[in-house]
């Protein structure tokens, strides 16, 4: 069921509600922080941070108390804590809102996160792009530090904290965790080979936990309550996926926008009663459930889940816009939870056109250090051109499938199976589609993105640059 | 003439500095100060922040090449980014492209003749809620319609 909560978003839309004044009087601001340093041990806090079941909220779904806890004091070298606020994947829009709305609660975390992870240091890492939101964080660390909550002994305790804002350059995968630190560290942002892992070599060459912003920025908040009581605020605590975060619903519905949710949802609430429903009041089509990574989802599948065991067990058979979304249960779907932002497609978008748009942003942001990747997000461009231009071939689209499947499990990050898997999902799902642009040459031409009548120019002025060409 | 920062920037980079455990890391912000300055990353800019961080000229160049917001050649005085990525597309980033590049007389990639214009694609902008949109300098413009686009890009020639 829909519960709507707001524990990061009650000062959103508030009179100033980015500043230190407003997040202390209508959000307890400091409080959590203050209770952490001054009563518990290092230890403590993460043994409670566990109990949040915070699942990582940059996509790959880790849970924040477990990575917390690899990390080892080392007897020379510091530690860091470096948030992750690169936020390039795309239909993710989240993050923004939290550093322009509240960055207080993400400066908060930090304090929390560094006492906890055994840093003094925090950085956060935001693309060059959100210039706004960097100057609200910067603005916060001011605050945070005019008022020593960041400084050499917050709330009285003899534990240096402090935070830092460090940009990128535009680049997506500077969102992978290796290559953000390599690109903090001031070099070409390059993923790295894992091992060692960042709780072991981090920023440099130190122990660092890299978390999203959204993780460290709803921490405050599950301290304050309890990280337990926090965790049940979910529909799915008992298979550990805790309390509330940011869901964004964009693409084709009424009303696009970020709202925070105990976690949970079905995919039929976030599309009708977050988003308001379908554009124009078509069908609904397809959704991406987590960011362009995660393979696409057909409105019209039902769950595959006859074994007992199965955590989607209860659902056999029903639609999936009926399950609740969290991060196990999206991958028992068959996709991934991803950035918690879905993409909605109406009737009618072409998965061709949807398909070669992706596979564009792909070849673009490959960093190009491993040739599966490389050249395979080239091939995946050059036939889907070639499909919507209406000279593919049969033989391309099986081309298509293992160009994709060479570059799953080949490359150093993430970032390739990010290319494969989706362009997988697209070709599975809608085969006839793909089958069709083969033998109907003209349909590549006739193909769109948009709703008619809900797009950017109004309906007539469409008609007439079409008349036009 | 060698290229020098002003001095408030010369104050930012001692700031910056203070930042991180090596001067390393200072490169890629002090490369946005520098291009803030003087407009795209020259050799001459290169030079400079290879000796004031102690680092090869190769290092540094080889991050200007990484990273698509160093420009590598002059460009206009205004930048204009259209987001072309998917979820802007569903809401009409390809009518919005072709509006911008009617109106301005170039194509995605170009120059306006006086100077003041460079247009550019780019790839999802974390404004997919609010699309589609326009990255013009440093600010976003969301929900656009060609009415707003109009005053946005008169704004730009005034
Ligand atoms: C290609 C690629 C891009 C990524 N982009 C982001 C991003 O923009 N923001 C983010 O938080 N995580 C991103 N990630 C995930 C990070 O590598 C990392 O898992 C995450 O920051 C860990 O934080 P979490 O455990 O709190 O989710 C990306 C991963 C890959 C492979
Ligand atoms: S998978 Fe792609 S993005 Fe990742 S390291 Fe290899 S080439 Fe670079
Ligand atoms: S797709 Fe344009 S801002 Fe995300």
């Amino acid at each position: 069921m829909l519960k709507h909560t707001n524990y990061l978003t009650k000062v959103y839309g508030v009179k100033d509600g980015h500043t230190l004044a407003v997040y202390e009087r209508e959000a307890q601001g400091y409080q959590a922080a203050k209770k952490v340093l001054t009563s518990m041990t290092r230890e403590q806090v993460v043994d409670e941070a566990k109990k949040a079941n915070i699942r990582g909220r940059g996509g790959a779904g880790f849970p924040m108390g477990v990575k917390w806890s690899f990390m080892r004091p080392h007897a020379t070298k510091p530690a860091y804590l470096v948030l992750n606020a690169d936020e390039g994947e795309p239909g993710t829009h989240k993050d923004r809102t939290l550093m322009e709305e509240n960055p207080h609660s993400v400066i908060e975390g930090c304090i929390i996160g560094c006492y906890g992870i055994g840093a003094h240091v925090a950085y956060i890492y935001v693309r060059d792009e959100l210039h706004l939101s960097k100057a609200r964080l910067e603005a916060a660390i001011e605050e945070a530090r005019a008022k020593g909550y960041l400084g050499k002994t917050p709330f009285g305790k003899a534990y240096p904290v402090d935070v830092h804002v460090h940009t990128g350059a535009g680049a997506y995968i500077c969102g992978e965790e290796t290559s953000l630190l390599n690109s903090l560290e001031g070099r070409r942002g390059e993923p790295r080979l894992k091992p060692p892992f960042p709780a072991q070599v981090g920023a440099f060459g130190c122990p660092t936990t890299v978390n999203n912003l959204e993780t460290i920025g709803i921490v405050p908040s599950a301290f304050l309550m309890g990280c337990e009581e926090f965790s049940k605020l979910s529909a799915l605590h008992a298979i550990n996926d805790g309390g509330v975060r940011l869901y964004g619903v964009n693409g084709h519905v009424k009303k696009p926008c970020v709202v925070e949710l105990a976690v949970g949802p079905t995919l039929r609430e976030l599309v009708y009663d977050v988003g308001g429903g379908v554009l124009g009041d078509k069908p609904l089509w397809a959704i991406i459930p987590g960011g362009s990574s995660t393979p696409v989802l057909r409105a019209d599948e039902l769950v595959h889940a006859p074994d007992e065991k199965s955590p989607l067990h209860e659902y056999h058979g029903k639609s999936i816009l009926d399950v609740p979304l969290g991060v196990d249960t999206a991958r028992g779907l068959g996709t991934m939870l991803g950035t918690c932002c879905i993409t909605v497609m109406a009737e009618g978008t072409s998965p061709v056109a949807a398909m070669q748009n992706l596979m564009q942003f792909y070849r673009h942001e490959s960093c190009g250090q491993c040739t599966p990747c490389r050249e395979g997000s080239g091939w995946l461009v050059r036939i889907c051109d070639k499909l919507m231009a209406g000279t593919a071939t049969m033989a391309e689209l099986d081309t298509l499938h293992s160009v994709a499947n060479n570059i799953m499990g080949n490359t150093i990050c993430a970032f390739g199976e990010g290319t494969a898997m989706p362009a997988l999902g697209f070709l599975k799902k809608f085969r006839k589609d793909f089958e069709a642009y083969v033998r109907d040459s003209q349909a590549g031409k006739r193909a769109t993105l948009v709703v008619e009548g809900e797009s950017f120019l109004p309906p007539s002025a469409n008609a007439g640059a079409q008349a036009a060409e | 003439m060698p290229f020098e920062l002003s001095p408030d920037r010369e104050k930012k980079l001692t700031d910056l500095l203070g930042r991180y455990p090596t001067k390393m890391a200072a490169c890629i912000p002090l490369l946005h100060l520098c291009q803030e300055q003087n407009g795209w990353v020259s050799e001459d800019v290169v030079a400079f922040v290879s000796e004031r961080l102690e680092l090869p000229p190769a290092h540094v160049q080889g991050v200007v090449t990484f990273y698509s917001l160093f420009n590598q050649k002059p460009v206009g005085k205004h930048q204009l980014w259209v987001c072309r990525t998917l979820p802007c597309a569903l809401r009409g980033a390809g009518e919005l492209l072709h509006y911008c590049e009617h109106k301005l007389g170039i194509h995605a990639g170009e120059t306006t003749a006086d100077g003041k214009i460079t247009l550019r694609t780019a790839e999802c902008l974390a404004s997919c809620g609010t699309a589609p949109m326009i990255q013009v300098d440093k600010t976003y413009h969301e929900n656009l319609t060609p009415e707003k686009v109009d005053k946005i890009l008169d704004d730009l020639r005034r």
